[in-house]
């Protein structure tokens, strides 16, 4: 497939102006000559994987069958609690906004789709966002089938506009990649979007705190100055390598292949729901929203490490 | 995967089926429940529908169930219109001496791979069982504390 053809296609995927797959880009390029062929690529090769977004594929069926499994990996091997769901409004859409965990393996998301899917039934729709690369690795394609779409605002208003509950992470590759030492802290790195996203479709946010996802490997470094040697940055929207310490490889880069997490205690705390306007007026202000969830986030997630005695164990 | 709990209350079924036939009480004895809201006009009866939700492992598991047999005070029968596949039947019988045998049973279907949806029936039936033994427990508690409450009532009124 041509260049000009892949970046069409992305670009009816949804991805925002000026974030789209430059894959021919020259001003764009690797900083390593030698491995900006390589970069190149790789990216034209998963650029063409990445699925157009159908909110349709989200196959409710599918989900059903695999409740089972999931609940067993969330109940035996991350011994997971999920609490206050009820704060989800019960009808409508909602914009779910998390902290992100756990590398490329993040549990958070399997076991609160799994937790929402057992509450509210399959029957309700529900959407995450992901990074596009997370869509174009074959081994994780079945993701769409739970509801995952590439992230981007087009993405966003199609799901909310259907009806949808969607799950965002702000904070997105360089939260979940943070190093392990940093994992009681809400990391969204500015990101805005989210309450712009709210704003426009008029739907209230529902901040979703996890903890313990960033215990299932230890993590090192978001590799964010080797990603942009390499030109990752460029080429797929990578900001990050990261580099950590898990099972099976020991010292991994990159993370691509993913891993294999460690047991850790998972808690997933539902927030009630933040109606913008009736609590901040009928033109919010952006960055006072922003800082408000953050901080709410925040306190909990401090609430929720302070229950914690160790780490793994929970 | 079917599960079942039986205990004797040494009260009439009349007694035990007030407690059994209301949804408003199910928060009060069904351990692991965190919900029973009605949902059809009808709270009460053959065709009520109820919103049940109850912690097993990880989550939350349940949905809407509908009664579909409901002839006081011996037998009450539910079946699932959505979520977990499920039917669900209280059998109250009238013991010799006026107390009731109460039995719960429960069937639920583990959707997926056979031999995997099996194993995982069997791990989960563990705590749902224990969930009902501990419930008919706390039902025998109820009912017979409302005896004792009823008993003394009268006594006072004479």
């Amino acid at each position: 497939m041509p260049a000009a053809d892949t970046t069409a296609s992305a670009t009816r995927n949804g991805h925002e102006p000026g974030v789209e797959l430059r894959l021919a880009d020259a001003r764009g390029g690797p900083r390593i000559p030698l491995v900006g062929a390589l970069v190149s690529a790789l990216g034209r090769q998963l650029t063409r994987r990445i699925p157009r977004a159908d909110l349709g594929e989200r196959d409710p069926d599918y989900i059903r069958d695999n409740l089972p499994l999931m609940w067993l990996l969330a109940s035996a091997w991350f011994r997971a609690e999920v609490r206050g769901l009820g704060n989800i409004p019960e009808r409508g859409p909602v914009l779910l906004v998390g902290n992100h965990s756990g590398g490329n393996m993040s549990p958070d998301t399997v076991v609160l789709t799994l937790a929402f899917s057992t509450y509210f039934g399959v029957e309700r729709r529900f959407y995450q966002l992901a990074h596009n690369l997370v869509l174009a690795l074959p081994t994780l394609a079945l993701l769409r089938k739970f509801g995952t779409v590439a992230a981007s605002p087009e993405n966003a208003r199609a799901a909310l506009d259907a009806g949808a509950v969607l799950l965002v992470y702000p904070g997105g590759d360089h939260e979940v990649h943070r190093p392990s030492w940093e994992s009681h802290r809400i990391d969204f790195a500015g990101r805005r979007g989210f309450v712009r996203q709210a704003l426009d479709a008029d739907v209230p946010i529902v901040p979703v705190v996890a903890i313990g996802g960033q215990e299932t490997a230890l993590f090192l470094s978001r590799g964010g100055g080797l990603a942009r040697a390499l030109g990752l940055d460029r080429a797929l929207r990578l900001k990050v390598l990261p580099i950590s310490i898990a099972a099976p490889w020991g010292l991994n880069v990159g993370d691509l292949l993913g891993h294999v997490p460690l047991p850790a205690k998972l808690t997933i705390q539902v927030l009630p729901a933040i109606h913008l306007r009736e609590q901040f007026g009928p033109e919010p202000d952006v960055d006072e929203v922003y800082e408000h969830v953050v901080e709410l986030m925040q306190r909990t997630l401090d609430d929720l490490a302070a229950e914690r005695r160790f780490p793994v164990l929970g | 995967m079917r599960v079942v709990a039986t205990i004797d209350v040494p009260a009439p079924p009349e007694a035990v089926w007030a407690w059994v036939s209301d949804p408003s009480r199910y928060l009060e004895f069904m351990v692991g429940a965190t919900r029973w809201d009605v949902e059809s006009a009808q709270p009460i009866g053959l065709g009520a529908r109820y919103r049940m939700l109850m912690r097993v492992g990880a989550v939350e598991l349940g949905g809407l169930i509908e009664v579909v047999e409901f002839v006081a005070p011996a037998d009450l029968a539910w079946t699932s219109i959505t979520g977990v596949e499920q039917r669900g039947r209280w059998r109250l019988r009238a013991r010799d001496g006026g107390g009731t045998h109460v039995e719960l049973r429960l069937t639920y279907g583990v959707p997926g791979f056979e031999p995997a949806a099996w194993l995982i029936g069997r791990i989960a039936a563990r705590t749902v069982r224990g969930n009902l033994r501990r419930s008919l427990r706390e039902l025998r508690r109820a009912v017979v504390e409302d005896e004792l409450g009823r008993r003394s009532g009268r006594a006072r009124a004479a």
